[in-house]
């Protein structure tokens, strides 16, 4: 069975060619069908739309790649801004904002390791408990209410650019993918995450401490999420109890898309990456010629479908044309 | 051979006497004490949350959650999830508002039967993309989620369907009465009952356990993997359907965002009921029980002066409870050979569920 797939992946071509050439078709349709698509400030200002998302994107693949999943980093996002929103009121300064962020990700994400690696449950339950709990603290501080004073330098990461050029989200966004690549591709800890992701039993045989991996990955998503809620934040200038609502199945699509193997053991930071710019670059150039989200939505939502149906169905019809030519 | 170990032998329908729920799963029994006494300490405190005006509101709530959690019980079961059914709900809601605004002299049943039909095309359409193309159900059920959504979108321009565009046989449903009682909780009654039957007395509904509870044993015996999948995705996509039309019937309005969000609230009533998410292991009390525990919390908030906006804090924190429980309840000596056989370092690790 695997020995099919194999040999039918390489038939096809990997899955990031495929991606590939999606992007470049989503390029060609964008720039003819809206004249302000191939401007360079517009297209490195959309970056903005999805660089926050995409932070979240990179440790969920990895977090998928080991056979578990967070489906609570929405609300993370949403605990980590009110917090930082609160500390805004109490005349917080902005290093201390990033750090009230980035820390309330970081144990809100540690929260969700524990309780998984504890109670021995599947993290998709877990995190649905989570997901309810941390917006629901978040929902309970800020109420119908808004954080909207933030300190004038706090703009600095959400709407700043690096030498008048690069978005600083963008710039964020590209050293953690730098960054992630490296860990996953090419250090110890990414050979054992893809070693439990394929078989947690051998991993463990192997003298992997699951436990271990599985809290360090959750406290790391949720530090990213803290991070996307830093740059959110600091970009929208305010806060309100639907802050983020629905990312977290935008992040798994993203992840899902990219050629992360729901199953655990497989998927790339390449292919993520294309998958990010693919949903993003198709969201902004449909919004160019004001196509409304939700419809957005169904192209994602299709090509989401597709992307895993159509190898799956030329597989299937593959081999039926195979054995119909043996018998014959 | 293979055709006697294909019959799953008939469960007697003497399980289904409800005197003998609780003698085998003493689960339920605590969800259900824990209930009784949840409502009684809560009409103790506001006593009108009890009282008749109230009561009815209540039954409304259950019946739509408790719908859903049922229709989804199988999906679980079978190791599923589907994550569409807020979607199909709302999809079905507007199908059916618009159709009746265009033909009003369609008859009450006629929207119920249609219901059904919608709810299942919907939902067998996860099952074939599911069960032929072998799409893991999360992201099958994701996708659908967000294209159905839209479809809401398109098909209604971002309009709502009011109350006076409705056809009054459209909306008289969601007011009739039986017995002092709404329809709409008869309705959810006979539909628990049904889905009941089937899972506990029925050849395809002991396949479903099977599937989930061993796919490579089921497969040998020749219980068909696909037919189980198009089965439970069809029926939750049915119960999806039923409730979207009880729903906007009661309501007496449709529009894009119906019941967005509600997805995780179904799952957690199945949790909450001791249906495993790993699939093979949840009953239809179990599922009921939990669609009524978090109901009662649901509903019970405005009268204890609790905040609304505290209510989405205290769902969270009871999920994880009801999950921390009954993870603890599985601590049995299913664990403990798990567990030996790691420490012999036997090497001849089965795990069914990993090779599909």
């Amino acid at each position: 069975m695997k020995s099919v797939l194999g040999g039918a992946r390489k038939a096809l071509g990997s899955w990031e060619a495929g991606l590939l050439v999606l992007l470049a078709g989503v390029f060609v349709l964008n720039s003819s069908l809206s004249p302000y698509f191939l401007d360079y400030y517009n297209l490195i200002d959309s970056t903005l739309t999805f660089s926050e998302k995409a932070l979240i994107v990179l440790p969920m693949a990895l977090l998928i790649i080991s056979r578990e999943i967070d489906v609570s980093v929405a609300s993370i996002v949403a605990l980590a801004a009110v917090l930082m929103g609160v500390a805004s009121d109490l005349g917080a300064d902005t290093p201390t904002l990033v750090a009230v962020g980035l820390l309330t990700g970081l144990a809100a994400g540690l929260a969700n390791g524990i309780i998984v690696s504890v109670l021995r449950v599947h993290s998709i339950v877990v995190t649905i408990g989570t997901l309810s709990l941390f917006r629901g603290i978040a929902v309970a501080i800020v109420g119908d209410g808004a954080y909207t004073k933030f300190p004038a330098s706090f703009a600095f990461f959400g709407r700043g650019y690096v030498g008048n050029v690069l978005p600083v989200e963008f710039v964020i966004y590209i050293l953690a993918t730098v960054l992630f690549a490296i860990v996953l591709h090419a250090s110890i800890v990414g050979r054992r995450i893809y070693a439990i992701g394929a078989n947690p039993a051998a991993a463990r045989y192997s003298g992997i401490s699951l436990a271990r991996y599985r809290i360090a990955l959750f406290a790391l998503t949720g530090l990213m999420s803290g991070l996307a809620a830093v740059l959110l934040t600091s970009r929208l200038g305010s806060v309100r109890l639907n802050i983020a609502t629905g990312w977290e199945l935008q992040v798994i699509t993203m992840v899902v898309l990219g050629g992360v193997g729901i199953a655990g053991g497989t998927g790339t930071i390449i292919g993520v990456t294309l998958s990010v710019f693919l949903i993003g670059l198709l969201s902004f150039g449909l919004s160019l010629i004001n196509v409304p989200g939700i419809v957005l939505n169904i192209y994602v939502g299709l090509l989401l479908i597709g992307a895993i149906a159509i190898p799956n169905l030329t597989k299937i019809v593959a081999s039926a044309f195979l054995s119909r030519h043996k018998e014959s | 051979m293979m055709e006697i170990l294909a019959r799953t032998p008939r469960a007697p329908l003497a399980r289904l006497v409800p005197l003998r729920i609780f003698r085998d799963n003493s689960r339920e029994a605590i969800l259900f004490g824990l209930i009784c006494l949840m409502a009684v300490a809560i009409n103790w405190r506001a006593p009108e949350y009890l009282a008749p005006k109230n009561f009815d509101n209540l039954l409304y709530n259950l019946s739509f959650l408790a719908i859903l959690a049922l229709g989804q019980l199988p999906v679980l079961l079978s190791r599923g999830i589907d994550l569409s059914q807020a979607s199909v709900l709302a999809l079905t809601g507007m199908l059916l508002a618009l159709l009746s605004q265009g033909s009003p002299d369609l008859p009450a049943f006629a929207h119920v039967a249609l219901a059904l039909a919608l709810g299942a095309l919907l939902g067998a359409t996860n099952g074939l993309f599911i069960a032929f193309l072998r799409i893991p159900p999360i992201i099958m059920t994701l996708g659908t989620m967000t294209v159905y959504r839209g479809l809401i979108y398109l098909l209604s321009g971002g309009a709502w369907v009011s109350s006076f565009e409705m056809s009054d046989a459209f909306k008289s449903i969601g007011a009739m009465r039986i017995a002092g009682l709404p329809l709409t909780f008869a309705i959810m009654i006979v539909a628990t009952a049904g889905i009941w039957y089937l899972l506990s007395a029925t050849r395809s509904g002991r396949n479903v356990y099977a599937v989930g509870g061993n796919p490579v044993a089921a497969r040998l015996v020749g219980i068909s993997e696909r037919k189980v999948e198009l089965l439970v995705y069809a029926l939750s996509g049915m119960a999806a359907g039923l409730c979207g039309y009880l729903w906007t019937a009661h309501f007496a309005i449709a529009y894009t965002q119906a019941a967005e969000g509600r997805e995780f609230a179904i799952v957690a009533s199945c949790v909450i009921g001791g249906v495993s998410i790993a699939g093979g292991k949840g009953t239809v009390p179990g599922a009921f029980l939990g669609a009524l525990f978090i109901t009662v919390i649901d509903t019970s908030l405005p009268f204890l002066r609790i905040s609304p906006f505290m209510q989405m804090a205290i769902i969270g924190a009871v999920i994880l409870i009801a999950v921390a429980a009954n993870a603890q309840a599985e601590r049995q000596p299913g664990r403990q050979i798990l567990r030996r056989s790691d420490e012999q370092n036997s090497g001849t690790e089965i795990s069914p569920g990993d090779r599909s």
